[in-house]
């Protein structure tokens, strides 16, 4: 199927040549990274982990979110769902794919990486990590590789396909859930020692993850003749209000905790992220911006009328992905290392190089959903042809 | 594990050393071929079943502008200087005291203790934290003796051991260590950049029979180490007789650096 994303007209290509110019750069500034070591990165003893490990855990919650298709379509036979589950399971497909690659620059002795699967550690998180976002990389390939070879053949998908469908379900709440117990079990880091940290991480998930998908639809709506129709963009609208409600709640439950225990431990995470700490406020205007967006996008969303109008819903969209990922890709992370364990606030800072290596694993992501994408509609004759077999196309549901 | 491969470097080493030398019966002659330039005591390896330390800070606070036994640790380790504080590697190292016992700091403490330096070093927690999250098995906890081992050919870089350990003990490598340092010890390894390293109760000493680089050093007699499993070793006689606290105790980590006050 592969040969599809090879023909496209100069628009596509001039995209995909685009992306591939900025990873291209990133590449240049990975190898300046991978030769002169990580204090190149604005990293060091203090904060330890920072701009990528914070991008890995905001996208593996990306990647978790294509549950949230997945589910009402197969579970439920929700049918709406039939157009876009191929979107999310390309989009989740994608978003491993930038995790894994955010964790291989993060390390200091990248191929020494396979020590992971020749000494497996089975008391340490990161083992279990790497083996639920494999397991969850491989299911997602298999289940969209069958469905949409079948769906490609006008056949229904295998039968066998169905039971690898239901497993991708728990399995996508057990990356996030993986992911959060790699930072809630550390005695060291009471920042993160909470309970709710994974419950908050799949709600988070669950409001960013769709968010995008929608923002992925009426993108392409616009530069394709692939129309998701209203009613999906409008339930993927509930999902989002509803996960972004009650991270919300979640957030408001932990200022609760920190604030009103005052255990200073707790209480001067919260305090550096909101207000500063010993003079240090960097990361309070971040976090400003992201709880007013955060607000400004329930109003939308709550309101009816906001959200089934699409361009309101194209801002809350924004709002929430905007406000999650500065919570998560920025914050969350950082945070948890000021004040340091011995009680310094220290500053931190992503360097150029850092960045641009963050922005190239982005543009391969990108990269990686425009050709899953124009496989996907080209496969549907919905990327260039106007809607040709749209009423022909059966759910691609497993069994039936 | 890192002595074996030592172990093994060295016997490789001295064995074609002693073939060209044509003294090969001396190699195999089961003497310990293991330190020859380094001085070994006659009485074998220091063992123990638990090693531990006690620090008199009350010693140490005497002489605050001694840094005897931080040198001595970091130049027998090859650990390099690095001018910005963000790239430092260090083994032991001085933090003041509301720094290292954070949470038994008060407003109206005396000052001298307030600000004085405190020694800290990696701790050998029973239950270490670190050991826990390496995903490679690169950091664990020898069951003979109960030191936290590095395998830095094994370390992945990856930082969870520095981000789980409590007492900030680890460090980084965040740029190649060999230019910085100042003079490079033939007897211990250097290490590559992108790996996590600390303090090892120089265990290379105690196969040698010797005592720790930093407790050797201290002229005043502030560091002490020894069997916590032997009722009668010296450690054991001063935590029965003095007062001595642990760093942040409550996590449960069960360190074994104890602190005189």
């Amino acid at each position: 199927m592969l040969e599809k994303a090879l023909v496209g007209d100069k628009r596509y290509w001039t995209w995909v040549i685009s992306l591939m110019a900025v990873i291209g750069i990133a590449t240049l500034f990975y190898l300046k990274q991978y030769s002169e070591g990580l204090g190149v990165t604005g990293l060091g003893r203090d904060v330890t982990w920072g701009f990528y490990i914070a991008q890995f855990t905001f996208l593996v919650g990306v990647a978790a979110s294509a549950v949230m298709v997945v589910l009402p379509y197969y579970l439920h036979d929700y049918k709406a769902f039939a157009k876009i589950t191929i979107l999310g399971e390309f989009l989740a497909i994608s978003a491993v794919t930038m995790c894994m690659t955010f964790i291989f620059v993060d390390m200091g002795q990248p191929f020494r990486i396979v020590n992971v699967f020749l000494y497996p550690s089975p008391t340490s998180m990161m083992f279990w990590d790497t083996v639920s976002l494999s397991g969850y990389m491989v299911l997602n390939i298999i289940i969209s590789h069958v469905t949409l070879g079948a769906e490609k053949q006008g056949m229904a998908p295998p039968k066998w396909i169905k039971p690898v469908i239901i497993l991708s379900i728990p399995w996508a709440v057990s990356i996030h859930t993986v992911t959060a117990f790699l930072y809630a079990g550390l005695g060291a880091r009471p920042f993160w020692m909470a309970a709710i940290l994974a419950p908050r991480f799949l709600a988070s998930a669950f409001a960013a993850g769709p968010a995008l998908l929608i923002l992925f639809c009426l993108i392409l709506r616009k530069v394709t003749k692939f129309d998701a129709g209203r009613e999906p963009v409008q339930t993927l609208a509930k999902i989002v209000t509803y996960a972004m409600a009650i991270n919300v709640f979640f957030i408001l439950m932990e200022v609760f905790t920190a604030v009103y225990s005052g255990i200073p431990e707790h209480l001067e995470h919260f305090k550096f992220m909101f207000l500063g700490l010993e003079g240090n406020s960097m990361m309070a205007p971040w976090m400003w911006v992201s709880s007013i967006l955060a607000v400004v996008s329930l109003i939308l969303l709550l309101n009816p009328k906001a959200r089934r109008n699409e361009s309101w819903l194209v801002v809350a969209c924004i709002a929430v992905f905007l406000s999650l990922w500065i919570d998560k890709g920025m914050a969350l992370i950082v945070t948890g290392f000021v004040p340091s364990v011995l009680g310094a606030v220290p500053t931190y800072v992503p360097t150029v190089t850092e960045l641009m290596i963050s922005l190239g694993i982005y543009a391969l992501g990108l990269l990686m959903i425009t050709v899953l994408y124009k496989i996907a509609l080209s496969v549907r004759g919905q990327w260039v042809t106007k809607r040709i077999v749209e009423t022909q196309r059966s759910p691609v549901k497993a069994g039936s | 594990m890192g002595i074996d491969r030592r172990k093994f470097f060295k016997v490789s080493g001295l064995t074609a050393l002693g073939l060209a030398g044509g003294s090969v019966s001396k190699v195999f002659s089961g003497e310990d071929f293991l330190d020859t330039a380094a001085p070994v005591r006659p009485e074998g390896p220091l063992t123990a079943q638990r090693w531990a330390m006690v620090i008199d800070l009350r010693k140490c606070h005497e002489q605050a502008d001694c840094n005897d036994c931080v040198t001595a640790c970091h130049t027998t380790h090859n650990v390099p200087k690095w001018e910005n504080p963000k790239d430092e590697v260090k083994w032991i190292w001085k933090e003041s005291f509301e720094h290292a016992f954070h949470d038994q700091e008060h407003p109206y403490q005396q000052e001298s203790l307030k600000h004085l330096p405190t020694l800290v070093l990696c701790n050998h927690c029973d239950n270490p934290p670190c050991v826990r999250v390496c995903p490679t098995g690169a950091t664990w906890k020898r069951e003979k003796d109960g030191i936290v081992m590095m395998d830095w050919h094994r370390c992945i870089g990856c930082r969870y051991c520095v981000v789980a350990c409590p007492y900030g003990a680890r460090s980084f490598n965040w740029r190649d260590p060999r230019p910085k340092i100042q003079k490079i010890e033939p007897d211990f390894p250097t290490r590559s950049r992108g790996v996590v390293e600390k303090c090892t109760f120089c265990e290379e000493r105690l196969a040698r029979g010797m005592l720790p680089a930093c407790v050797e050093a201290c002229k005043y007699g502030a560091m002490h180490f020894g069997d916590l499993e032997d009722p009668h070793s010296n450690v054991r006689e001063l935590l029965s007789k003095r007062y001595t606290i642990r760093r942040k105790p409550g996590l449960g980590t069960n360190p074994e650096v104890y602190y005189i006050v």
